[in-house]
């Protein structure tokens, strides 16, 4: 019994929802092994070999893997599925794009967004839109699930020293899907779903040129910036800002929601938050029920204070 | 070019959902139910295609009960040409529903398929990326933009850190995110004429579809709960909180 990580990097680096899915693994049990496709991505390699627990990692690196396609990568995972009993991968956009493919592809139910393991063949999983929590149980010989980072503490990135074998995967490169261009944010800021400190704006801060007064107090906190799905849909802030049901899930020390009201669809994407703050000048808004504090005051008013105070 | 969309029928995305007392799901009975948000914008996208002079025909499948009939007349009324309803009584799982739609698609051989990324009950967001691999086809998923040009289409897809186009060969499967668009209202017009519209009816089992479910749901919860903590006054008293009490900052 082996179980088969799908990395997630972006051809330096390994991703931290990778070793937050490697840890659910590891509760699965068995031997891990990691799968890396990429393009010149050799250092990606070594640091899953590095990592805790695992025990062999399979390299795909092709040219036409820099920015590896649905279609290609399930190719490639089916093309190397045999031995396995369970396929893993983040439930990030990327996990998310591709796993479905290899779960058709080996005529298996795939599981979504698990956050806890119960045993090999149980996982609990959050549906309508983390207003119940299922525990289901697969039946198929092979398992297809993508871990929601946020419940799972990552294991170490190092202590390691798994051996490297080269997959060729020229023949799995589709034809059908091209990769054309990107456009990601830039930000020096840390990554929404691995930050330690959240400030997140909703309707309630009015425009896009208000938001910085949240990113300054998200620089002076070393925080990451977020979003209500309300503040995105007005072209406040890019799409990836935002939190919620169907935009990132998010559980940071802290979680400060600015002019958030709390609909549930943004609930969804931070009450598992350890400390919650809620700044909004309407004492009735939902999100003061799951603030650990709430501030009811103009956040025009708060925010530059708060940025003095801190 | 034809477009084939698809709609489930839902728990109204307004209600807030109550797990039954014996665990075994949540309440569905005497409960609003309406088209999965994500769906509306599928067959919002296919509509303005089809009003650019992109799409000549658009039809809509929906697998479940009855009463899915309502959601397919609603895309009926809001553009949609014609509706195909593969009844069924039973909770079919994405792989079900990705052989069911193999199934319809090879019968109407549309040049490309437009679903919604996730539906809000199961909240899966499988069911578009299963049926592109069973027909080997190419996949956008989580779209914010399509652009069909010279037989090809450009997705622009909302990613973890952003946005990413990718080039696909018609046919193809899209699923559609958030901002792909903002859907219609039906005019009540429309929703007459959509009663004339023709609707098809099939089974699982006409088609020769196994959709025997291959995982079981043990229980269902709630989840834990969080309350309330404490309203402070002042942003001065805030950050004691945070620094001396949570210590976070």
């Amino acid at each position: 019994m082996a179980i088969l990580v799908i990395a997630e990097h972006n051809n330096e680096a390994l991703g931290a929802s990778t070793l937050a899915t490697l840890a659910a693994a590891q509760k699965i049990g068995a031997d891990v092994h990691v799968l890396v496709a990429g393009s010149g991505s050799q250092s990606v390699a070594d640091a899953a070999a590095a990592c805790e627990g695992v025990v062999k990692v399979l390299h795909a690196d092709n040219a036409d893997l820099e920015h590896a396609t649905a279609e290609s990568l399930a190719s490639i995972v089916k093309a190397n599925a045999e031995g396995y009993t369970h396929i893993l991968a983040p439930a990030s956009t990327y996990g998310k794009n591709f796993m479905p493919r290899i779960g058709a592809l080996l005529d298996v139910q795939p599981i979504s967004d698990i956050v806890s393991v119960e045993d090999e063949n149980t996982f609990k999983r959050p549906i309508y839109a983390g207003n119940a929590i299922a525990t289901v149980q697969s039946n198929d010989p092979v398992k297809v699930i993508t871990v929601r980072g946020t419940a799972f503490d990552a294991v170490a990135a190092t202590g390691g020293s798994a051996e490297i074998a080269s997959v060729d995967a020229s023949g799995n490169i589709s034809e059908k899907s091209k990769f054309e261009s990107q456009e990601l944010t830039k930000s020096e800021r840390p990554e929404l779903t691995a930050a330690k400190v959240i400030i997140s704006g909703g309707r309630g801060m009015g425009s896009g040129e208000n938001f910085q007064m949240i990113e300054e107090i998200a620089d002076k906190l070393g925080a990451a910036v977020g979003a209500s799905r309300a503040a995105v849909d007005a072209g406040f802030v890019p799409n990836d800002y935002q939190v919620g049901q169907t935009g990132k899930i998010v559980a940071p020390e802290l979680y400060i929601a600015v002019g958030i009201s709390g609909a549930i669809q943004h609930l969804a994407g931070m009450k598992d938050s350890k400390v919650i703050v809620a700044i909004n000048k309407d004492e009735e808004a939902p999100i003061f029920q799951i603030a650990d504090y709430g501030l009811v005051a103009d956040l025009f008013k708060v925010l530059p204070e708060l940025k003095e105070a801190l | 070019m034809k477009i084939l969309v698809t709609v489930k029928r839902v728990v109204d995305y307004n209600v807030k959902v109550r797990v039954k007392d014996d665990n075994s799901g949540v309440e569905t009975a005497n409960v609003k139910m309406s088209m999965n948000p994500f769906c509306e914008i599928a067959v919002e996208e296919a509509v303005r295609l089809k009003e650019k002079g992109v799409a000549t025909e658009i039809v809509v499948a929906s697998i479940g009960p009855a009463q899915a009939q309502e959601t397919l007349r609603t895309a009926l009324a809001l553009g949609a040409d014609r509706a195909v309803l593969v009844k069924t009584e039973e909770n079919v799982e994405p792989l079900g529903v990705a052989k069911i739609l193999k199934e319809v698609v090879t019968k109407e051989s549309p040049d490309m398929v437009i679903m919604g990324k996730q539906s809000i009950d199961g909240d899966n967001n499988q069911s578009g990326q299963m049926l592109a691999a069973l027909m080997d086809w190419p996949q956008g998923t989580f779209a914010s933009e399509v652009n069909v040009a010279d037989g090809k289409i450009a997705v622009t897809r909302e990613i973890d850190g952003g946005l990413e186009t990718v080039g696909l060969t018609l046919p193809a499967v899209v699923t559609t995110d958030l901002r792909l668009n903002e859907p219609r209202f039906a005019s009540l017009p429309n929703i007459m004429k959509a009663k004339r519209k023709p609707l098809e009816e099939m089974s699982p089992e006409d088609l020769g579809v196994d959709i025997a479910p291959r995982t079981q749901t043990l229980k269902v919860e709630a989840p834990a709960q969080r309350t309330a903590g404490i309203k402070v006054e002042t942003v001065a008293e805030l950050v004691e909180k945070l620094k001396n009490e949570a210590k976070v900052i």
